[in-house]
């Protein structure tokens, strides 16, 4: 069998200002003619070096140390960069993560095309442009002949992802190295531009190397997966027989730390992985995994693990495994019917939360909600000209209306650009609303005056998605934390202003500094250092701590796992439910992730383009979605179910501009069911339960309420 | 009282920059994340090098800085009742007495013995001659110039030179002392260290330019006793003396007018990215006005109106050098008022940038007043903006200084300044034979201050601005281990390996 791409023990280092970083540290894999294999693993694992080292375009300060790339009979690492350039670009091409960094903003996509086509095929002027519109034909873009002739910013990020992969396209390569494609892309858009890779490769036959930290995508997309851990591999296998059953304890972790609704339904505490990735630039003595592995034992410590096979093509890096050691200790059981233990078994870092049933307290719904939000409106008023007339809006929120009871959590669930964020803001009072009202406890919170509203400040509070732009890097934790606490005058107790707490620092207020941080797992001591010595993760307990210092009863989070791993995510939902929980906080969970929604969510709230769509409690709407829109968003979010016969709905385009939302229904120019009378007017409610609504003319209207 | 101190206004301002920077180092010591650039800075053996020769220059300007006047014989009578010289002076002038004093008839080349210009002389036998007559100082004590100049140069070089390496190799051995004391290791161990450059600072690069600096100030300071080194200049006043004088000038202009610029840079410019709204428009309006007026107009402009003012009221001031004092005060004033707009802008894009990042946002979650976001989160976070700036700029006003007396709206004439020196110098140029050495004298000082200032600007700014640090890291790459290995070819760092969803 001829392999397309041969990676033999791939060492590539990293020269750092202490030591060297062994970023990928004997790495092998093949690849074979029209296949997928997907490169699976956290962030700083090595994924992106090892594609680097392929394509020969490491940074400056990586070098390539020892191993061999073969592309077909060549070794690149041993051709002269002059014939490297030959190589990339036609023999292999690599599609980055962010479309928008990767295409020349002041080149037509026509001339970013041609230099590739002019290098590689001597193609110039009519020849040229006839398969650089042939090119953007494939990728499906509409008007091609017109469009190739614009610039990038004229398109949106799902059509300069499309960009990017007919750059890729254009030569013709054997192999595509898809670095996190989809990564930056919404669901909607990831779904087409997948189907559009599968596409290709069906037909053209070219291999792909599939770069993903999204076990989902890698699901949807492979044929064989590789899992790779601290810059080496750990496990490879084929699809169906990884997610069937993995074998390396990491693995088996990474699939057990997806939220979803599953965990939820048994009450389980998500299994994250305990620690971090740890630092490429130490010496391995054993198993690299074994600092965070549940399985560990003495010779994981001592001794790095060779490859042993589990069944066929399925092998994996581990002690666990290797059959010396298994005939050795019978009693223990043969290594299938371990993994299988154990996949069943919840690893320690749950084990202390395992037996807890969370107790989810059904409230009634007569009960008074904490915050209520009705028509709420922002509108961004655009300038133009010398004296800076308005011309128009921007209707970021354009009429949202809900409610959060005590102790629940809503999502609000949309793709980027719906005004997600906005709504947050607006509720916060950190944009000030057009027109709407926020009511919080009764009291309306819209045209508060600031000295007022300063004092409301502490029962709602936020954490943010960027844990590393959401710490000062300038001030020590314990600032950060005595921040909120000496301008709210929270917890100090007694009326203490804001300048004596300052100065003296009290014990009190220490002693709660110390106490927050213990909440959130960190030990008390850390409140000495400054941010940039904390991981991510660990940032966002930080985070989470700042907000809890002022005893909010609601924090709105605006995607606060969206930054961090999956292992780390899970870390951090297990922390947010525990407090829910224990201090009966409300959260309204700003999302576009569905697993996270399913597993956290009380009740959830669709947006498209400024408005809620559909609403009602998660099973309602995730399991019955009414509003085309939520069904096509449901669907196209990846799953691991291997068998997986679910039809996903593709929706063609993009987000529309807020600026001029289509009218009648926003959501008719994308709707796969759109009838005539959605380009009139904008539907009103539709009620499918007490708690369930949708605006969609698919079903019958209320009469008695156009609201939205 | 042998003398009465005298307090200039610049004088008092320079002090004030020194209390400052006193406490800011005490500051920067303690507080790790500005400590670890300066470190960086530490590092670098250019930028070590370059503060090794500004410090001579900085030591220099500080000696030329404490001003008094030395206490006459009082001829009037025994009132008991002590006289001061009419005079200011400097601590740099006393201790420079022979130069300041040693004045000859007129110009007379570097080293010379013999005065530039003929003059009639009458000879022994009652008839008169043109020729070159021996300078009244320079060269005084040969009995025969032409045979034993060279050799007395030379002798006393090599004198002066011995000296500053002697001197060289105290202060080395004090430095390796201090090492091995601090790491408790032996001092032969640390002398080695500082040879192979590994230490925290790069105290090599300071050695060799120290070695360097000691060797010229030893030759040049045996000579300056007994020769004009630099020749001298219409009046006979000594060259280098004016040149070392000058050193304070340019100090002055470049650290001062930052002092006077920072506080409009740092208000209006964060004020503007922050508050946006019409408080932005004003301020934008305001420094595009003003930077829209060719600023050397803008300058003349109130330079003369001051001259007339000050020519107008005499009686303000006690002594000459009070009176051009306040001028270049006011010089420093100006400039400054004039060029805060450059920093301004770069303060109000970064203050844009971080209004909206999330932890201002948290603080506005928490209530926090305006005041305190700017002051605990916006201005540490742009203060490095402000550094890199503050040092970059201080070159550019060395040299607008120079080229502002040359045209005769910078200091007052009677202030030895290095572009009034070279306006002094510029139509001896066109005499034949050439009067070359005020220029080059102006031309080299400055040169050394300006090219150093830059070398240091350059390393605090690799040390502090994150951008720049990223590409030059890690040079030390180990190339070619295997046969054939591959020329890695550098690509931006956002192809780095980071996940975000």
């Amino acid at each position: 069998m001829s392999y397309v791409l041969e990676i033999n023990d791939l060492e590539t280092i990293l020269h750092a200002e202490e030591a060297p970083v062994r970023a990928v540290d004997g790495l092998t894999l093949n690849i074979m003619k029209g296949e997928t294999f997907a490169l699976l693993g956290e962030s700083g694992c090595g994924k992106s070096m090892a594609a680097l080292s392929v394509m020969r375009l490491l940074p400056e300060a990586g070098e390539i140390m020892a191993g061999s790339v073969k592309l077909g009979n060549e070794d690149l690492l041993l051709l002269p960069e002059a014939a490297m350039r030959g190589i990339r670009g036609k023999r292999i091409s690599m599609i980055f993560q962010e479309p928008m960094l990767s295409l020349n903003p002041v080149m037509t996509v026509a001339e970013q095309i041609g230099e590739v086509l002019q290098w590689h095929f001597r193609l110039h002027g009519a020849a040229a442009q006839e398969r650089i519109r042939a090119i953007l034909n494939q990728v499906g873009i509409p008007e091609a002949a017109r469009r190739m002739n614009e610039y990038p910013f004229q398109f949106s990020g799902g059509m300069k992802q499309r960009m990017m992969i007919a750059m890729a396209l254009a030569g013709e390569p054997e192999l595509l190295i898809a670095d996190e494609p989809t990564t930056a892309l919404d669901v909607t858009i990831q779904a087409q531009v997948l189907n559009l890779m599968r596409d290709l490769q069906q037909r053209d036959g070219m291999a792909i190397l599939l770069i993903t930290h999204d076990l989902g995508v890698a699901a949807q997309m492979a044929h064989r997966v590789g899992i790779m851990y601290a810059g080496e591999m750990v496990e490879t296998a084929t699809r169906e027989a990884f997610f069937r059953g993995p074998a390396h304890p990491y693995s088996r972790k990474l699939l057990a730390s997806l939220p979803g609704r599953e965990s939820r339904h048994k009450g389980l505490r998500l299994a994250a992985i305990s620690g971090n990735v740890p630092s490429l630039s130490r010496e391995f003595a054993g198993c690299r995994f074994a600092d965070r592995c549940d399985h560990a034992f003495k010779l994981c410590h001592e001794a790095a693990p060779g490859w042993a096979v589990v069944a066929g093509e399925h092998h994996v890096r581990c002690h666990l495994f290797d059959p010396d050691l298994l005939r050795r200790s019978g009693e223990r059981g043969s290594g299938d019917e371990e993994s299988q233990q154990t996949v069943r078994k919840p690893g320690r870092a749950d084990e202390s939360g395992a037996g807890i049933e969370l107790k989810r307290e059904r409230r009634t719904i007569s009960s008074p909600p904490l915050l209520s939000v009705t028509d709420l409106k922002v509108y961004f008023a655009i300038h133009k000209g010398l004296i800076k007339n308005v011309v128009g809006h921007v209707k970021a929120v354009d009429g949202v209306s809900l409610e959060i009871r005590q102790g629940k959590t809503l999502a609000l669930v949309g793709e980027s650009g719906c005004g997600k964020t906005t709504v947050g803001k607006g509720i916060l009072q950190l944009v000030s609303p057009s027109a709407g009202s926020v009511r919080y406890n009764g009291l309306e919170l819209v045209g508060l005056e600031r000295k007022r509203l300063r004092k409301m400040r502490a029962e709602f509070q936020l954490i943010f998605q960027d844990p590393y732009s959401s710490l000062n890097p300038r001030m020590r934790i314990v600032d950060i934390i005595e921040e909120g606490m000496n301008a709210l005058n929270v917890g100090v107790g007694g009326d203490t202003g804001e300048y004596r707490a300052e100065q003296q620092p009290e014990v009190s207020t220490r002693r709660r500094v110390d106490a927050l941080l213990e909440s959130v797992g960190l030990p008390a001591e850390t409140k000495w250092r400054y941010p940039h010595e904390f991981s991510g993760g660990q940032r966002q307990r930080i985070a989470i701590a700042r907000a809890l210092a002022v005893n909010p009863k609601l924090i709105v989070c605006d995607e606060p796992t969206s930054a961090l791993d999956v292992s780390v995510q899970a870390q951090i939902l297990n922390l947010l439910r525990e407090l829910q929980n224990s201090l009966g906080l409300a959260y309204l969970f700003i999302t576009h992730n569905i697993s996270v929604v399913e597993y956290l969510a009380d009740e959830v709230a669709v947006m498209y383009l400024g408005r809620i769509v559909e609403r009602g409690t998660v099973d309602e709407v995730l399991t019955t979605p009414r509003h085309p829109y939520t069904q096509a968003l449901l669907s196209a979010v990846p799953v691991i179910e291997p068998e997986s016969t679910r039809h996903i709905i593709h929706l063609h385009g993009d987000l529309p501009s807020p600026v001029n939302p289509p009218s009648g229904c926003h959501f008719h120019p994308r709707c796969p069911r759109v009838m005539p009378v959605c380009h009139e007017t904008y539907p009103a409610t539709s009620a499918f339960s007490s708690t369930h609504t949708a605006h969609c003319y698919l079903y019958p209207q209320e009469p008695d309420s156009r609201r939205f | 009282m042998f003398f009465k101190p005298v307090i200039l206004w610049t004088d008092a301002l320079v002090y004030l920059l020194v209390a400052i920077v006193i406490a800011l180092v005490w500051y920067v010591r303690r507080n790790e994340h500005f400590a670890a650039p300066w470190r960086r800075v530490g590092r670098s053996a250019s930028g070590m090098a370059a503060l090794t020769v500004l410090a001579f220059f900085v030591i220099i300007g500080l000696l030329d800085t404490v001003h008094l006047r030395p206490a006459v014989e009082n001829k009037s009578g025994g009132s008991g009742e002590t006289a001061y010289s009419v005079e200011v002076l400097s601590l740099l002038d006393l201790i420079a007495t022979p130069l300041r004093t040693r004045v000859e008839k007129t110009y007379s080349s570097p080293f010379a013995a013999y005065l530039y210009a003929r003059e009639t002389v009458e000879l022994p036998n009652g008839g008169q001659a043109r020729e070159f007559p021996r300078l009244e100082f320079g060269g005084a004590h040969l009995q025969d110039p032409e045979t034993q100049l060279v050799r007395d140069v030379a002798w006393r070089a090599v004198a002066g030179a011995g000296l500053g390496l002697f001197l060289w190799c105290m202060v080395v051995a004090f430095l390796a002392a201090t090492l091995a004391h601090r790491s408790g290791e032996p001092f032969l161990s640390a002398l080695s260290r500082i040879r192979h450059d590994d230490t925290a600072v790069s105290w090599r690069a300071v050695c060799l330019m120290l070695a360097v600096t000691l060797l010229l100030c030893g030759a040049a300071l045996a000579l300056c006793g007994s020769y004009h080194i630099l020749g001298t200049d219409k009046v006979g006043q000594d060259v280098f003396y004016q040149a070392l004088k000058s050193i304070r000038t340019g100090l002055v202009i470049g650290t001062l007018t930052t002092l006077m610029m920072l506080p409009f840079a740092l208000l209006l410019g964060i004020t503007a990215g922050y508050f946006r709204g019409w408080v932005d428009d004003v301020i934008q309006y305001l420094y595009t006005t003003l930077s829209s007026i060719p600023s050397v107009l803008l300058i003349a402009a109130a330079v003369l109106m001051m001259q007339v003012y000050m020519d107008t009221h005499p009686e303000l001031f006690d002594t000459v050098v009070a009176r051009a004092d306040l001028r270049l005060l006011f010089l420093c004033i100006i400039l400054g008022v004039t060029s805060w707009t450059g920093l301004c802008r770069l303060l109000r894009g970064e203050t844009l940038r971080l209004r909206e990042l999330e932890y201002i946002q948290a603080a506005h979650a928490f209530g926090v007043s305006h005041w305190r976001i700017i002051s605990r989160h916006i201005l540490p976070n742009v203060m490095h903006i402000v550094l890199i700036a503050t040092v970059m700029d201080f070159s550019g006003l060395v040299l607008a200084e120079a080229v502002l007396s040359y045209v005769g709206v910078g200091v007052d004439p009677s202030m030895i300044s290095f572009g009034t020196m070279i306006n002094a110098a510029r139509m001896e140029m066109a005499r034949e034979p050439m009067v070359w050495w005020a220029l080059f004298a102006a031309f080299s000082f400055m040169f050394a201050l300006v090219l150093s200032a830059n070398l240091f600007a350059d390393a605090v700014q690799n040390a502090f601005d994150p951008r720049v640090r990223l590409s030059t890291k890690a040079k030390t790459s180990l190339r070619g281990k295997r046969q054939g290995e591959p020329e890695t070819k550098p690509v931006s760092a956002s192809a780095g390996d980071r996940l975000s969803p």
